[in-house]
Formats: C-alpha cells, sequence, structure tokens
C-alpha cells in the first residue's frame, strides 16, 4: 500500500495529496510533527530521508523523496488517461520538466518567506526571498496571460492540467503568509480559480475552495 | 516609559508568554522580539530560564516566570500575577504546546478571531462547523470587575468534528475568557467526559502592533491520541484561520462602536473592544475618538 509522509501545513505535501486526490489513489498517511517536534530532522527520519525534508512515499517497499520527483512518479505509474504526465510526448516532457524546476524555485522563495513569517526561519533573507517569489511570478503571470490569449488553460499546452500546474499551485496559493500578494498577477489568481475546480481538488489548511457562484458560471 | 518604543503602559506593564519551556534549551540563545524591543533568551548552565532586552548578554535583564509551559516576561512593572488556568494542574490532563506561530496581523484582532463562532462553518469546514449549521445562538458575555475578564458562557454550536478525539458530530458547549488584553481561553465540551471541558489557550506575544506570534497550549482529557496527532489537529484548525486573519482590514483593531458593524453573535466582541477602550489600551488598536 501506498504511504505518504506527510504534514498539513506543508505546500510540498500538498502536492502530493492533490495528485492522489485527483488520481482517486487509495494510500496511508504516516503525520509527522515538522514543528514543533522537527521529526524530519530525526535520526529516525533520516533513516527514511537522509535529507530530512518531506515529503516522502513508501510503495510498496519503493521509497522515493521530492514532490516534484513523486509527481512524476505517480503520474507515470497510475494515471491511466495519460494525461497529468504523456510520456510519449517529448515536447510535452521538457515543458513539464521546466516549469517543476521552476515550482521548485516558488518553494525556495515564497515558501522560504513564509517559513521565515510564520516558523521563524530566522536565517533566510527574507527581502531576497520575496523579491526572488515576485521574479518568478510575474513570468508565471505573463506565461498564463499569452496562453489564455491562444486558448490555452494550463501552464503547458493542451486541454489537460499536468503535474506542473499540481506543482506550482500550493506555495503561490500559501505566498500571502510569507508576504507576498498576488494582487498584481491577475493571470495567476484566473489559474488559481481554474486549478480549484479540478474535480477531485481538495483544500489544505490555508487554501480555500473556489466560490460557489463562480463555480456555475464556469459549469 | 519613553526609552520604549511601545508608549502604551498598559501594554508594557502585561506579562507576556515568550516561549514553550521545552524550546528553550541550553547553549543556543534565542532572539526574538517583545512591543518592538528586541529580546532574547536562553537556559543557563543551572537550568534557568533567562531572559533579557537588548542583543547583548550584559542588557538589562528581565524578570522571568514559568507558568502553564511557557516562560513569561514583562518589560514594566505588572500590576497584576498572570491569569489563573486551574485546569492545568489537574493530573488526569495532558498539557500539550501545539505550536508558537508567527501572524501578521495585530493582537486583539487575534484574539477576537479566537472568540468567534459565526466563521467555523466557513473557515473550519467540516471540522469545527458545516453548513447549513450557521447559527450562532444566543449567549451570555459578563465582565467580571473582581476578576478583570470577559467571560462568554453557555455558546452552544454543531461540530462534525470538535476534537481530534471526537468520533462524530455532536453540539459542543464553549465558554471563553479573556483574562488578559492579549491572551484569552476556551473551554469546550470534552468528547470524553460530559462533565468536564477541553482547554485551548493562546498567549499571544506582540512582536509590534501589527505583527504577533501567538503560543497555543492545550489541556484536553484524551487517552486515544498521540501528541503529535494532537498537534497537528490544531495546526490544521489554526492554518485555516490564518490567512483570514492576515487579510483583515484595517490590521489594528477599530475601538469605535462605529468602526464596524457588528451582528448579534459579535457579542463577546463588542464587550472585548470596550473592555479595551476602558482599560485604555492604545496598542495595536485604533482607538475611538474621545
Amino acid at each position: 500500500m501506498l504511504k505518504l509522509y506527510d504534514y498539513e501545513l506543508s505546500g510540498n505535501c500538498y502536492k502530493l495529496r492533490l495528485m492522489m486526490s485527483f488520481l482517486g489513489l487509495e494510500h496511508t498517511t504516516e503525520a509527522v510533527d515538522f514543528y514543533p517536534g522537527n521529526q524530519h530532522k530525526s535520526e529516525a527520519f533520516r533513516q527514511i530521508n537522509p535529507l530530512g525534508q518531506l515529503p516522502v512515499i513508501d510503495d510498496d517497499g519503493l521509497v522515493l523523496r521530492d514532490a516534484q520527483a513523486i509527481l512524476v512518479y505517480l503520474a507515470s505509474k497510475y494515471d491511466t488517461s495519460g494525461k497529468w504526465y504523456p510520456c510519449d510526448d517529448p515536447a510535452m516532457l521538457g515543458q513539464i520538466s521546466q516549469w517543476l524546476a521552476f515550482a521548485d524555485g516558488i518553494t525556495a522563495t515564497a515558501s522560504a518567506a513564509r517559513l521565515h513569517d510564520a516558523l521563524f526561519y530566522t536565517h533566510i533573507d527574507v527581502d531576497a526571498a520575496r523579491s526572488g517569489a515576485h521574479r518568478l511570478f510575474r513570468i508565471l503571470d505573463e506565461h498564463l496571460f499569452f496562453a489564455e490569449e491562444i486558448g490555452q488553460t494550463w501552464i503547458c499546452p493542451g486541454d489537460h492540467p499536468t503535474i506542473a500546474d499540481i506543482a506550482c499551485f500550493p506555495y503561490i496559493m500559501l505566498a500571502e503568509e510569507g508576504g507576498v500578494s498576488r494582487m498584481d498577477y491577475p493571470a495567476i489568481r484566473r489559474w488559481c480559480d481554474r486549478f480549484k475546480r479540478i474535480p477531485g481538488f481538495k483544500v489544505m489548511s490555508g487554501v480555500f475552495p473556489a466560490g460557489p457562484a463562480a463555480d456555475q458560471s464556469a459549469a | 516609559m519613553s526609552e520604549f518604543k511601545c508608549k502604551d503602559p498598559v501594554a508594557l506593564n502585561l506579562w507576556y508568554a515568550i516561549s514553550a519551556l521545552e524550546e528553550v534549551r541550553q547553549g543556543q540563545i534565542v532572539r526574538s522580539m517583545l512591543l518592538e524591543e528586541p529580546i532574547a533568551y536562553t537556559r543557563d548552565d543551572s537550568g534557568q530560564v533567562r531572559c533579557w532586552a537588548g542583543g547583548d548578554k550584559d542588557s538589562r535583564a528581565l524578570p522571568v516566570q514559568e507558568r502553564y509551559g511557557y516562560f513569561w516576561t514583562t518589560l514594566g512593572k505588572p500590576t497584576s500575577e498572570i491569569f489563573p488556568i486551574p485546569e492545568h494542574a489537574e493530573a488526569d490532563r495532558r498539557n500539550i504546546h501545539a505550536a508558537t506561530v508567527g501572524v501578521n496581523v495585530s493582537a486583539p484582532r487575534m484574539v477576537e478571531n479566537f472568540l468567534d463562532m459565526g466563521h467555523f462553518p466557513y473557515v473550519h469546514t467540516d471540522i469545527l462547523g458545516a453548513e447549513p449549521h450557521t447559527e450562532v445562538k444566543e449567549y451570555f458575555v459578563e465582565v467580571s470587575k473582581e476578576r478583570d475578564e470577559i467571560l462568554a458562557t453557555n455558546c452552544l454550536f454543531w461540530q462534525p468534528m470538535a476534537a481530534a478525539a471526537s468520533d462524530g458530530g455532536a453540539d459542543v458547549e464553549y465558554v471563553y475568557r479573556v483574562p488578559h488584553p492579549f491572551c484569552s481561553v476556551l473551554y469546550k465540551s470534552s468528547p470524553l467526559d460530559e462533565t468536564r471541558m477541553d482547554v485551548i489557550a493562546i498567549f499571544i506575544q506582540p512582536y509590534n502592533q501589527e505583527q504577533v506570534r501567538v503560543h497555543m497550549m492545550l489541556c484536553l482529557l484524551d487517552e486515544e491520541n498521540t501528541d503529535t496527532q494532537i498537534r497537528l489537529f490544531q495546526q490544521t484548525i489554526f492554518g485555516q484561520d490564518k490567512p483570514i486573519l492576515e487579510n483583515q482590514h484595517p490590521k489594528r483593531l477599530p475601538l469605535d462602536p462605529r468602526a464596524e458593524t457588528p451582528i448579534r453573535a459579535d457579542k463577546s466582541a463588542i464587550a472585548y473592544r470596550r473592555w479595551l477602550s476602558d482599560k485604555g489600551i492604545t496598542y495595536g488598536v485604533i482607538p475611538s475618538a474621545a
């Protein structure tokens, strides 16, 4: 049985909860006391992930770390539609990988600012983290604007979201907690609303569902 | 008091929880903020918590009291003791530090959110509330002159998942206390024992007028869940409140009764604002025009 080592307030763990919900994947969860217990840095947890980071999955003995890597694995193995990660389409795989790396940049900036403000990661240069997040948001906002202009709904081409959308979504939604507003990025905000209406979408603490009124107009 | 950036003598003379005792370690100096003053703390070789104002160790030592699993300090001269939470001393209770979290909000806005039941179905959907059970029924609010605290009683709310130890929906009774301008204690029906109540407290440490850190203390009857499960349940709830708190404008709480339009469910908030006004609190609020 697939097991997720999870922490509710982690956006990286949320990426996998989203993927498993979109795919309807049964799994078990082992809650890790990330804060204040710092359990992910414990000797016992480092046996599972020497980097001392969440998330980790254990799929019948295959232990994988890194949210983006796990998204690739789950979609490749369990998505029978082949749409979340189209393994036979090199152009798509290239673009998806590009945005997975971009999502890591969002983690290093927007998520870092959130950890600074909320959980006292005082070693983080919060001004640099915030301006780094704004730089990435500006790039994604432009990308999404021009995508909309040609009728493209998601980060990558095609009529279906990919794991690139899942990888970018959480720390964009949680960015305000680090003092990074989405006010200036209307195309990002429209994309967030579309993302929240993907069948199987679920929330985490700090992320709210799309409003019902807008839901009807989208239908 | 002119040496301080905070010019509110009432706020300066209060006791503040600064850190969970389990997070104060020997050989490690932690820097923090209280009312815009840099403070630092550590545990000395004899095991005593030491706290001081300013950056260096030879700066002014601050008084330290250990209470409810946290250490408390003050920049001024408190006129009263730290308020009592008698349940904390009951032998069969689990006293747990759930988390300390930084929030970009003023302390009084944080307290008001803690007192509010109206948001349960919308913010804590399927945990502390669910539509269509949205009614905040009539409840009582009094200001105890003797104890100088606000007490809201007979607060009833239908909750799908009131605590980590719950196994389904139930009408839950709440009692709220505000015994300190920036602390609140709530009591809610225990899922295990209908004659007793679980206790959840927030102790707010204002960094400044619009940023705080919040210490969350639990004092529960729960024989089943691990500390981790209990903590994570509480953090899930708190994580849902956080974006709501951080998006309130203005960040400081307006004390003028005409500034924001209350509804009947806000009875405890109205009493709280009046109580802060009567105390002459100016920190983290927009005082009402005289």
